[in-house]
């Protein structure tokens, strides 16, 4: 599936939330916790995008034709977004993840946790994970 | 969260109706966020303004927003007049002695850098020690640590116990002959501890060094006078005392700010300039390089004049009040830690609820309008101290209601099921 195609099928997920941000925030609090445990080894210094106010670990690797990325956060909240955004961009060649522009985090209504200011690691996640690709497209 | 109904006599503070009166003074407390009540408990970070303060902006703008010091014409008169007059204001405040001791600065920060890079820099040689405390905002950290690598001067630190208290007899083992500076802060603002400052002032200059304190957290909630404390150096912000950001005070010793060089060179700090020599006004003006903050001079001189006409016995109870019923609630709540136990604190309450990312339960209380302050508050050390990220910080003020702490506590229970 592509990734519009991923982004396409999460509005649509968060669309029967309407109005209610209980019910949304507790579906993405649920989202985090079902999100696979990143392997502990893989929580150091290489992996984590330290933000002001919470952490966000990451991992990605590359078999010759997709990335696969692995991430963690340590609230509950960023964690859910986490999920959100590994579903997205893991399995996709580096191509289609350099040349995209997330937009499913503006239309679910998530935007604010990924303004620089919310200093959560967030914002750097998403780069992370396009420099990962770039990185891959020259391997 | 309807508990504004539900208030009874015996959920109010003793000073309830003066709280509703002081309330009416700060336009920006009776707003609506995401669709509740503003309940604001960030005074810590910044403090809301009253009326007369954002009117005493729109009049300087509006009547005689003009440069100082160097113009004849009316304007430059009233405005200097106005500058000159906000120092009066601000020494009768600390009660310093005299005028040429009170220096503007953008703020604390700024207040430290100045002292270190001009007296620091200056005066410091390799093995000299400076004195800080394991609680330090990051502001009385970073420059001191500068300073010793360009110097040599080595940093010591005064620990602290669980309950966020200074530990003296070590600070007594800290503090010896090689101590030229004792900078530490009056109140911690991670964790709220009133630090024993008149003892550690004393016990430095018995050693010959110099003591700088970082009062950003102490003078909003009590009278300071620094001739009694007998400090050497004083630095606070205007911002966290209800007055403009980008503006603050560095008080000092005169025969310490005349000896001391500047620190930034440019217009206003000069005697006369010529390119073989320059020679410098003298304190406080040869600190305050460049055109400064006129307007947030002159307006924090209007918060300190609101300040003033507080009664002051009247809030600091309702404070110590808020202090107490806020720290009991918060423990009526199921895996509650508390951080800073001190006996002595003014009415700030850090705490973090097992199991909850300080991010996660900051979110949430957003939701229902309440303002908090999540994270590290720029003191890593002292979070590395207790071993954890960050905590939750409600920080009050004398405007803030037990009400208003009771729809905290409704909002961390929802947060609370929300999350666990």
């Amino acid at each position: 599936m592509s990734i519009l195609a991923k982004e396409a099928e999460i509005i649509e997920e968060f669309e029967m939330f309407g109005d209610d941000w209980t019910e949304k925030y507790e579906y993405i609090i649920d989202l985090g916790r079902s999100l696979p445990m990143i392997d502990v080894s893989l929580k150091n210094e290489d992996h984590l995008i330290k933000g002001c106010q919470s952490q966000v670990w990451m991992d990605a690797s590359f078999d010759g034709e997709k990335i696969h990325f692995k991430g963690d956060s340590d609230a509950q909240i960023p964690k859910g977004i986490v999920s959100l955004l590994v579903r997205v961009m893991t399995d996709e060649s580096p191509e289609e993840i350099v040349s995209t522009e997330l937009s499913f985090i503006d239309k679910i209504g998530l935007k604010e946790h990924l303004s620089p200011t919310r200093a959560n690691g967030l914002v750097s996640m998403v780069k992370q994970m396009k420099m990962y690709a770039i990185a891959f497209q020259h391997m | 969260m309807n508990s504004n109904t539900l208030n009874t006599a015996s959920t109010q503070s003793k000073n309830q109706f003066l709280v509703d009166e002081l309330r009416l003074d700060f336009p920006i407390l009776h707003q609506e966020v995401n669709g509740k009540p503003l309940v604001y408990f960030d005074n810590g970070a910044s403090s809301q303004k009253p009326q007369r303060v954002i009117d005493a902006i729109v009049n300087y703008y509006s009547q005689y927003n003009s440069n100082i010091h160097r113009g004849v014409h009316h304007l430059s008169q009233l405005a200097t007049s106005a500058y000159e007059q906000a120092r009066e204001e601000v020494r009768a405040f600390l009660n310093a002695r005299e005028t040429a001791e009170i220096v503007f600065t953008k703020g604390t920060t700024e207040g430290i850098n100045l002292i270190v890079q001009s007296w620091g820099r200056n005066y410091l040689k390799a093995g000299d020690e400076v004195v800080i405390t394991a609680m330090e905002h990051h502001a009385n950290i970073v420059p001191w640590q500068m300073v010793c690598e360009q110097t040599g001067a080595i940093l010591r630190v005064i620990p602290m116990d669980t309950n966020g208290e200074l530990i003296l007899e070590e600070a007594e083992k800290l503090i010896g002959p090689r101590t030229r500076m004792l900078a530490i802060m009056h109140v911690s603002n991670a964790l709220g501890t009133i630090n024993p400052v008149k003892k550690l002032i004393a016990l430095a200059q018995k050693h010959g060094a110099l003591t700088l304190l970082d009062g950003a957290q102490a003078v909003p909630h009590f009278h300071v006078d620094v001739r009694d404390l007998n400090c050497d150096f004083f630095v606070f912000s205007a911002h966290k005392l209800f007055g403009p950001t980008g503006t603050g005070v560095l008080y000092g010793k005169k025969h310490l700010l005349e000896e001391i060089p500047p620190w930034q060179g440019g217009g206003d700090m000069i005697k006369s300039v010529s390119f073989a020599k320059t020679t410098y006004a003298e304190t406080p003006l040869k600190f305050e390089a460049g055109t400064p903050n006129i307007e947030g001079v002159i307006v924090m001189a209007e918060a300190i004049r609101y300040w003033n006409s507080l009664d002051h016995a009247a809030i600091q109870a309702h404070e110590a009040d808020l202090l107490s019923y806020g720290t009991s609630r918060l423990k009526e709540i199921e895996g509650m830690r508390i951080y800073g136990e001190s006996d002595n604190k003014v009415a700030v309450i850090s705490f973090l609820i097992e199991g909850l990312h300080p991010y996660d339960v900051g979110f949430i209380l957003d939701k229902y309008g309440i303002a908090v302050r999540t994270g590290h508050h720029c003191a890593q050390p002292v979070m590395d101290f207790y071993e954890i990220p960050g905590t939750i910080r409600a920080s009050f003020a004398f405007y803030n209601t037990r009400a208003e702490i009771d729809r905290m506590i409704d909002a961390l229970l929802v947060a609370k099921r929300m999350l666990s």
